[in-house]
């Protein structure tokens, strides 16, 4: 078993604010990320993967095929948006910190991964500044 | 001549719109960056002189964090580049004319001639580079 990881990045603005909530809650609570405008950050993506090494690519999986998967599930769908009103973060009525955009990419990752081959979605870190980074799944 | 370069961080969002142009050409001119995101911009603000012989400094870097602060932080960091400051009402925020925005703010702020260059870093493979000439030389 072999672990690999790759990594994306897509810029992308973000309010943090329940919309339900008063302003002065969402402020208290979330501070200058708060502010209504809008503000963004250049997130990268760490994607985990692992599985056997097959036996004869000797590799665990395509990162060509890996690539089309993120931009197909993940790229295309947050990249140069305004998280609040991407369907997987409006639907699910969650607020894009960066805890839930982790949850959301794996959520989206994990299923067309497993259907592509034998390679498992283990963990995705979500490297919002460089002092700040989230990760979802499983660790050690 | 000495240099000396502090580096600072903000978080903004934008919109890569000119506005007398339509929708259609924004499009065309800047693609996906018309749509509201973000960047974790990187500031570089380069000073230069002659260090004072008494202290030894060039400038004293609490007043730089101070200009810095007031300056950059309080008016980028964690606002929207199109709607909380002014300075795109008639210009596109691309890193290019957002870096020039920065140099006057900051030869304006700073002590006079000490301002040699900014390099604005919007993601790690790009940034934008201002050399200030010395004063009488040609720009």
């Amino acid at each position: 078993m072999i672990e690999v990881t790759r990594c994306y990045r897509f810029p992308a603005a973000h309010v943090l604010a329940v919309p339900t909530a008063s302003a002065a809650w969402n402020e208290r609570t979330y501070g200058k990320c708060a502010n209504p405008a809008g503000h963004g950050h250049d997130y990268g993506v760490e994607v985990t993967v692992a599985g056997p090494v097959d036996a004869r690519s000797g590799r665990v999986v395509d990162p060509v095929r890996l690539d089309a998967l993120f931009e197909a599930h993940v790229g295309s769908r947050l990249a140069h948006r305004l998280l609040n009103e991407v369907p997987l973060f409006a639907e699910r009525g969650l607020v894009p910190t960066a805890e839930n955009i982790a949850r959301v990419v794996f959520d989206a990752l994990a299923a067309p991964l497993a259907a592509a081959g034998a390679a498992r979605l283990r963990r995705v870190r979500i490297v919002e500044t460089r002092k700040n980074s989230f990760a979802y799944g499983e660790t050690e | 001549m000495v240099r000396l370069t502090r580096a600072i961080e903000f978080s903004t969002s934008l919109r890569c719109v000119h506005p007398d142009l339509s929708e259609a050409e924004n499009e065309a001119l800047y693609g996906p960056a018309t749509r509201q995101h973000g960047h974790n911009y990187r500031l570089e603000v380069t000073l230069r002189g002659e260090p004072d012989p008494a202290t030894g400094m060039v400038v004293d870097l609490k007043d730089v964090k101070e200009v810095l602060e007031r300056e950059i932080m309080r008016r980028f960091d964690h606002r929207d580049l199109n709607r909380d400051t002014p300075f795109f009402e008639k210009q596109a925020p691309t890193h290019e004319n957002l870096a020039r925005v920065i140099e006057r703010l900051l030869l304006a702020a700073l002590p006079a001639g000490s301002l040699d260059r900014i390099r604005l870093q919007p993601e790690s493979d790009t940034w934008v580079e201002i050399a200030v000439p010395l004063a009488g030389a040609r720009a």
